[in-house]
């Protein structure tokens, strides 16, 4: 039970800090989920954060297997809701007085610099996730050469043309299968 | 911005079972992300429930408030299209399909990962999904890497938040004033910058 309640609080003040999108809560999720409450290794959070994105729909949904992780059937239902209904219920609301501040100037400034911040914490989601799949001090050089040169791979082609990621990934997914066998 | 082609929302207001319906097919057709461009391509163009600038303003909205921006999107159409009943036929439908498919690649996960064949795979998938990531960063944040106070910002926040760990309360709620500071509205001149 005291689990269940940790999960909800962590994952319902997630839900409220996450501006501009998922991404940018993904290192303190990491830092909570992995370094606090050691719910489940860094190896796992990066695995479960790549399945999301191979799942169809939001791919923060992998949110309810972290949950899993840590308690299960139970575990994962309350952190898909804390993750959902908090963020959800403030926009529902504010949605409806939005227009009031339609033309408040401070708007924009509040945009315009919340923008940096934003990719400075997706930069730090990468960090999160790249500490573990890219560059694992434990990893022998060649598999971590491989690992990074696959991810800037995906960056210049996806620089060059709008390749469906989900291709990508499983293209990835086939070459790991190759040649990332460390016995 | 956006281009004048407003045509009425004309289609009478759809029940929460058909909202479930249309969400519920996007939630299990959307894979590899871009789940707005999904969104918009149903909502505005097939479905014809809102028009090009209601979409556009429910997606800023969705894009200025925490959360993800594709569920806000989902809650914001469907309470236009049917109140709260609405919204939550949408955000179940977009989320369902996304939740059942992760279950089953998590079992699998749970059975195989010690699998060499499928450790090899999953190193693989991991590592890409890092360039994606690292790729959308990039592409979002073109304009602030290349202004140096911004880049500031970008580094500040990331080396608080990925490095040394502060909570996201207190790098959004120290950092951000300083940042809103410096874009504050000005009465007479616009700033400087697009």
């Amino acid at each position: 039970m005291d689990k269940l309640i940790q999960l909800l609080n962590v994952f319902a003040l997630l839900s409220l800090l996450a501006v501009g999108g998922g991404s940018a809560v993904l290192p303190q999720m990491e830092h909570e989920t992995v370094g606090i409450h050691h719910w489940l290794s860094a190896d796992s959070f990066a695995s479960i954060y790549s399945l999301g994105q191979m799942a169809p729909g939001p791919n923060m949904s992998m949110v309810g297997l972290i949950g899993y992780k840590a308690s299960g059937i139970a575990g994962m239902i309350v952190v898909l809701l804390a993750f959902y209904l908090p963020s959800s219920f403030l926009v529902y609301v504010v949605s409806h007085v939005w227009d009031a501040f339609k033309e408040n100037p401070w708007r924009d400034s509040i945009q315009k610099g919340m923008a940096p911040i934003t990719i400075g914490l997706m930069l730090a989601g990468v960090y999160a996730v790249g500490k573990t799949a890219s560059f694992d001090i434990h990893r022998p050089g060649w598999f971590n050469a491989i690992t990074i040169l696959i991810g800037l791979t995906i960056v210049a082609l996806l620089f060059i043309r709008r390749f469906n990621p989900a291709v990508l990934i499983l293209l990835s997914g086939a070459i790991g299968w190759f040649v990332l066998r460390l016995n | 911005m956006s281009d004048p082609v407003v045509q009425p929302a004309a289609t009478p207001a759809p029940t929460p079972t058909k909202i479930f319906q249309i969400f519920f097919k996007i939630g299990i057709t959307s894979f590899g992300g871009g789940l707005v461009a999904y969104l918009q391509d149903e909502i505005v163009g097939k479905q014809k429930w809102l028009t090009e600038d209601d979409f556009l303003a429910a997606l800023e909205i969705g894009q200025t408030l925490p959360g993800l921006n594709s569920a806000n999107v989902a809650v914001i159409a469907g309470r236009k299209l049917a109140g709260p009943r609405g919204s939550l036929a949408a955000l179940l439908g977009l989320v369902l399909p996304g939740v059942v498919i992760l279950c089953i690649l998590g079992v699998l996960y749970e059975r195989f990962h010690q699998n060499p064949d499928v450790a090899a795979a999953l190193a693989g998938i991991a590592a890409a999904a890092v360039g994606l990531l690292l790729q959308v960063t990039l592409k979002i944040g073109k304009k602030q890497f290349l202004r140096p106070l911004d880049l500031l910002f970008v580094i500040v926040t990331f080396v608080l938040s990925g490095i040394l760990h502060v909570s996201l309360v207190a790098v959004l709620f120290i950092v951000a004033p300083f940042a809103i500071m410096l874009y504050r509205p000005r009465s007479n001149k616009s700033p400087s910058h697009g």
